[in-house]
């Protein structure tokens, strides 16, 4: 089975962002950056496909700068075979354009399943999935959960607002990867030898039209609080009062 | 002046409150702008006793789409045909930013090559202009964004507008699917209850949350039975709990699970890891139950009980059970 496997390099979230001085992104001095987690997800899935399967090819591909070239070989390093590095210096946060640039590097690449996560962690989009899909003229199942690939049929299960539902399409076709499916493996010593000699193909990135764009970046507002009321169940009665008389929520 | 397009979210021949949430914000769209609201409704037969509904909410015209092969969700079948309606020349579509709305919403304006604003909490659309307003980087960072595409798809984040009453006509018109709905790559096969919380997480006012602090799955009774003393209140949980299969992943709050914003959120027995933070610190009020006087859940808190959540939770149970007059 071939495999292609979209990934973005974003900042790692554990931090408290700042705008940069454009006013039109986040300040990126200082911080460290790593694929996007679901992203992550989809790449373990792929490999883990090929190893059970013992055959096939897990390709991935990422739009971004030169640096997005560390996070295709730390995927080559878990175990992926070959990567694709559309180059562009700019943030793009239209998804149809993004998935315009993929598309138009994966469309005669004969593969058999095509893999996004389901959102960008950073912008939260939750596009590219899908567009890349209509573009390949592909079926498409977003979100899922859990996935079982049994001969050419796709079973898979997506979560819903308390409750799920299962799908099923035909391969070829494109999936976007939700939580709970698998975690991202830790490259092994091994692996990282081995990703310095898989092979990376550089090309410039045909983005498609750019309708969606970015007028400003702001900070949410920091919440008052840190109210500690009291201890032990002593404090339930002046918790209650409060949200009775104060929050009105009782 | 073009019309305005809201798609009634349903599942299993419910209508979803997230339905409501996009005819309303249509509604005030159309008003500005002077178009129509057009809602479309499918569904499997039956479907359409929702209508009323949607009318009392501002719609002008109900859409009804009724037929066996949209009992469950079509996703296919149901982006074909309202892409095709929107290339009729609408100004924007509403959609609502649920585990479907996000799907269709991404399915229709692929299927029309245009790209969309996604989980949005602010919006602004005029006759020409397009501004929303969505959070990023895990909710840390808020984006506005100027959509130039027409017509303008956005889906609405959950509570960023409440349903409201506007009685429109809701006049009836049944339309059929663009594409025989029998014919589609992807099918949904079934569509089960997780067998977790009864009330949507999404939609209940109050939530009531546990964390790692209660120390085993049988505890969460005690999460459960606050939640039935509030009586409107749905049940959530950390990833932790949900990974140690405590709670059903669909119970989940946070940046990989659900982003909530309810009137009032109990947090029990939860740290307030970033990631958790991320799916609920828009929440109105927030209470915390923490024995660790240190612990980050705290810091966003605006009520914090320092203690045991195992002590605690029955005697808070019986306060609210008694002020509810339950
Ligand atoms: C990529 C990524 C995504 C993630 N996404 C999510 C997500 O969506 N949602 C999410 O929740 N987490 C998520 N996490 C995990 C997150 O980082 C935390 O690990 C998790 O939220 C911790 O859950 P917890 O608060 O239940 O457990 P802990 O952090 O272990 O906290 C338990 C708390 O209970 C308190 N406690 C212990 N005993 C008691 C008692 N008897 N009474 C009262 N308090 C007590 C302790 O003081 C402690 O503060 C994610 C992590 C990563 C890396
Ligand atoms: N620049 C990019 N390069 C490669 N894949 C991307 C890029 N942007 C988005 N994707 C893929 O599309 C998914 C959804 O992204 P988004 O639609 O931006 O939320 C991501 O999880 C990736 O799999």
């Amino acid at each position: 089975m071939k495999i292609a496997v979209c990934i973005k390099r974003v900042p790692d979230q554990d931090v408290r962002f700042k705008v940069a001085p454009d006013g039109k992104g986040v300040d990126e001095s200082g911080l460290k950056f790593d694929m996007s987690d679901f992203d992550g997800y989809a790449a373990e899935i792929a490999i883990q496909l090929t190893e059970k399967a013992g055959a096939g090819e897990v390709t991935v591909i990422s739009l971004g700068p030169d640096a997005a070239a560390e996070t295709l070989r730390k995927a080559l390093s878990m175990g992926a075979h070959r990567a694709i590095h559309l180059k562009h210096d700019a943030h793009v946060s239209d998804g149809s354009a993004i998935a315009a640039a993929l598309a138009a590097a994966l469309k005669d690449g004969g593969y058999d399943l095509v893999l996004t996560g389901r959102m960008a962690v950073d912008t939260q989009n939750r596009s590219v999935g899908a567009h890349l899909a209509a573009l390949l003229e592909l079926p498409y199942i977003g979100a899922i959960s859990k996935l079982d690939v049994d001969g050419t049929t796709v079973k898979a299960r997506r979560e819903l607002e308390g409750a799920f539902e299962l799908v099923e399409c035909q391969l070829p076709a494109v999936l976007s990867i939700d939580e709970g499916i698998a975690r991202a493996r830790y490259p092994s010593l091994k692996g990282i030898m081995a990703a310095k000699k898989k092979p990376m193909d550089v090309l410039p990135a045909q983005l498609g039209a750019v309708r969606y764009v970015v007028d400003a970046f702001a900070l949410p507002p920091e919440r008052e609080g840190g109210r500690i009321i009291g201890e032990g169940p002593d404090a339930v009665p002046e918790l209650v009062r409060l949200l009775k008389e104060e929050a009105k929520v009782l | 002046m073009s019309n305005i397009l809201a798609f009634a979210e349903t599942r299993l021949g419910k209508m979803r409150r997230a339905a409501l949430e996009a005819v309303t914000a249509a509604r005030q769209v159309a008003d500005q702008t002077g178009g129509q609201v057009h809602a479309v409704l499918a569904g499997g037969p039956g479907v359409g006793e929702h209508a009323a509904a949607l009318g009392a909410h501002g719609a002008d015209v109900v859409l009804v789409l009724e037929h066996d092969g949209f009992t469950h969700y079509n996703p296919e079948a149901l982006a074909a045909t309202l892409a095709a309606r929107l290339g009729d020349g609408y100004r924007a579509a509403f959609f609502a930013a649920s585990a479907q709305g996000h799907d269709l919403v991404a399915r229709t304006a692929a299927a029309m090559g245009l790209p969309y604003a996604s989980d949005v909490t602010d919006f602004a659309v005029t006759a020409d202009s397009c501004s929303v307003k969505h959070p990023g980087f895990t909710n840390k960072v808020i984006q506005s964004f100027s959509l130039t595409a027409t017509p303008a798809i956005i889906s609405l984040r959950t509570g960023a507008v409440l349903p409201k009453e506007s009685a429109k006509a809701g006049a009836v018109e049944a339309i059929t699917s663009a594409i025989d709905p029998a014919s589609v790559r992807v099918k949904v096969t079934a569509t089960e209850a997780s067998g977790g919380a009864k009330l949507d997480l999404g939609e209940a006012p109050v939530i009531v949350s546990g964390g790692r602090g209660l120390k085993e799955a049988g505890n969460f009774k005690l999460v459960e039975d606050l939640a039935a003393a509030f009586g409107n209140a749905a049940v959530g949980a950390t990833r932790a709990v949900t990974d140690d299969g405590w709670r059903p992943h669909s119970d989940q709050i946070g940046q990989t699970g659900r982003l909530v914003n309810p009137d009032l959120y109990i947090a029990c027995g939860i740290s307030g890891a970033i990631q958790h933070l991320a799916g609920m610190r828009t929440s109105k009020t927030i209470v915390a139950i923490n024995k660790d006087r240190e612990a980050p859940i705290f810091k966003v808190a605006d009520y914090g009980i320092v203690g045991d959540a195992l002590e605690i939770l029955p005697v808070l149970t019986a306060a609210v059970r008694q002020a509810k007059g339950s």
